[in-house]
């Protein structure tokens, strides 16, 4: 069995991004990046995965600047086996990304594809859906764990996606209003939602042993894909502020405002 | 040329108040480019579906009936729309960013090779598009050349659209739906039992946060507070993740986005990705006890105080006002 994880890197989510003056991005200078939150769930999954398979190979793939390898790194420091650079330095919009994935997808022939439901920093939530339709392949979106975080099997790092016997997976998928959940044949696309499984960190061992392992790099125009992005990002501006309001004394003096003033209550 | 059409999803045989949001902003995009504005509905034995959807003044229904369809399912769906975008000389698809919108519509674009645009808040006379980004922190101009194109609307951004005008005619389309669109199957649906409000429905939210400290705090200190106003109940994703309340009660950028009448905030600190969730509601209550938060910088009425005191006095206080 294999697994493609995809691996994007983006601002760490804690940092406060500024746009930059002149509307052209945002500020980069000193911001800390990190694997995908989303992305690294994903990786988790995968490395679950293998271990209740008894085996499995888990491919990263990261599209990006070369910078991306620092995520590829420690995506392998947490237990991926190798990882796969797209380099391309150019803007490229989720269309794109997916029709390199597919390349890649082709190339490998992995069993499943395992994504972030959306990367934090675009928020675009489009590349899954858009490989598993280049590919013609099912997609289960927003995967997440049917029993809960607080689970016995969460806390015995059983994964969330349930295998049967290697030719399918039944996926609990976080819907409005409550949890669906659906069977898909392999191979298929699935992108993990925030409550599917908690991450776990490199460990020592694990980041020396990632030093040794394989992290080819493909230049992007040796794929033969269309890398003209359709979407565009013609200016960033800062988001409209609220204004603060004012503080207020006492509880009784609150509801009389929600009540008077506000008439909310 | 520049048609519009919009994928009307349904939920228990009705249409949520998100539908009707894409609606209007269908006709919006409509307007803008001199197209019609059409409506597509799918599913099985949908006829007063169909029928009740041409009331809100688009120009065409186009009604798709067929058993593959009973339960959403994305690739049968993807195929189905793909194929009206195609027929029928698409140039817009547009649907409001629910669990459904945002599982289907990357699938769509992907079959038809088209551009998408996630969760805009506004569309631009010269037909760019407005949508925010980085967690809220920044908001985007964007772009989609070529035609069709894919736009999802954030459900807050847009008001429902009303019935009124002539009714529209129904074409029955025959969706032509290949074996490898079926391969996903339906197994189970486990619903969230609840009687209070949908959040992104709800007049008036109630939200706690990590300040609310247990599950139990959850349900004895903010509940009943949530329940007396008749409010839905919501939670930050610190809440989440600590596993105090389940994820489909998350307001933010990667959970809910709402704007209601009235918004409450308790024991939550206001990270960026929350504000990014709540921050258009209309009114803004913070009640936290340290007086930097910075989810006081977003709230009209703010009371810096410890929530475990608060809470049950405002309760009180709200039971004397309704007496």
């Amino acid at each position: 069995m294999k697994i493609l994880v995809t691996v994007k890197r983006v601002p760490d989510p804690n940092a406060a991004i500024k746009v930059k003056p002149d509307g052209t991005g945002i500020i980069t200078e000193n911001l800390k990046y990190v694997i995908n939150p989303f992305d690294e769930i994903a990786l988790e999954e995968a490395l679950r995965l293998k271990s209740a398979a008894g085996g499995a190979e888990v491919v990263l793939v990261s599209v990006g600047a070369k910078t991306s390898s620092e995520q590829l790194r420690t995506g392998l420091a947490m237990g991926a086996d190798r990882a796969i650079l797209v380099l391309a330095e150019q803007e490229l919009d989720s269309l794109v990304v997916a029709r390199i994935l597919q390349k890649i997808v082709q190339d490998e022939k992995p069993d499943l594809v395992l994504l972030g439901k959306q990367a934090i920093d675009d928020d675009a939530n489009q590349a899954g859906q858009m490989l598993a339709a280049l590919l013609g392949w099912p997609q289960a979106t927003c995967a997440s764990k049917a029993e809960g975080l607080e689970s016995e099997n969460e806390k015995k790092g059983i994964p969330g996606i349930v295998l049967s016997g290697g030719t399918g997976a039944q996926v609990a998928r976080e819907v409005d209003g409550g949890l669906e959940t659906i069977q898909v044949p392999l191979p298929a696309v699935v992108t993990a939602d925030l409550r599917l499984n908690t991450p776990r960190y490199a460990s020592l061992p694990g980041i020396m042993k990632a030093r040794k392992k394989e992290l080819k790099e493909i230049p992007v125009a040796s794929l033969g894909v269309d890398i003209t992005p359709k979407v565009k990002v013609l200016k960033l501006e800062p988001p409209s502020k609220r204004e603060a309001g004012r503080k207020i004394g006492s509880v009784q003096e609150l509801v009389q405002l929600l009540h008077t003033e506000a008439k909310v209550i | 040329m520049g048609n519009v059409l919009i994928f009307a999803e349904h939920q228990h045989r009705k249409f949520p108040k998100s539908t009707l949001v894409a609606i209007t902003a269908g006709k919006e995009a409509a307007k803008l480019t001199g197209g019609e504005c059409y409506a597509a509905v799918l599913g099985k034995g949908i006829d007063d579906l169909a029928s009740e959807v041409a009331e809100y003044g688009v120009k065409k229904v186009f009604a798709v009936d067929d058993p593959t369809l009973e339960h959403y399912l994305s690739g049968c769906y993807a195929a189905a729309v793909a194929q009206i975008v195609k027929e029928k000389g698409i140039d817009i698809l547009l649907a409001t960013a629910t669990a459904a919108g945002k599982d289907l519509l990357p699938r769509v674009a992907g079959l038809l090779g088209a551009g998408m645009v996630s969760e805009i808040v506004a569309i631009n006379a010269d037909g760019t598009f407005q949508r925010p980004t980085y967690a809220g922190s920044a908001m985007a101009t964007v772009a989609v050349e070529g035609s069709p194109k894919v736009v999802s609307v954030r459900a807050t951004a847009f008001d429902p659209a009303a019935k009124g005008g002539s009714k529209a005619e129904v074409e029955k389309v025959t969706a032509s739906i290949d074996a490898a669109a079926k391969a996903a199957t339906f197994v189970s649906f486990n619903e969230t039992k609840s009687d209070r409000p949908v959040l992104t429905e709800a007049r008036t939210i109630v939200s706690g946060g990590r300040g609310l400290k247990s599950a139990e705090n959850f349900k004895n200190v903010l509940e009943p507070l949530v329940d007396m106003l008749g409010a839905a109940m919501g939670a930050t994703r610190a809440a989440v993740d600590a596993g105090f309340v389940p994820n489909d009660l998350q307001v933010g950028q990667t959970g809910k986005v709402v704007a209601p009448e009235l918004y409450i905030a308790v024991g939550i600190s206001g990270a960026i990705q929350h504000l990014a969730g709540m921050k258009d509601s209309k009114v803004i209550v913070a009640i936290n006890k340290d007086e930097e938060a910075p989810i006081f910088q977003v709230a009209d009425y703010g009371l810096v105080a410890d929530l475990f005191k608060a809470l049950p006095e405002l309760k009180e206080e709200i039971t004397k006002l309704k007496h």
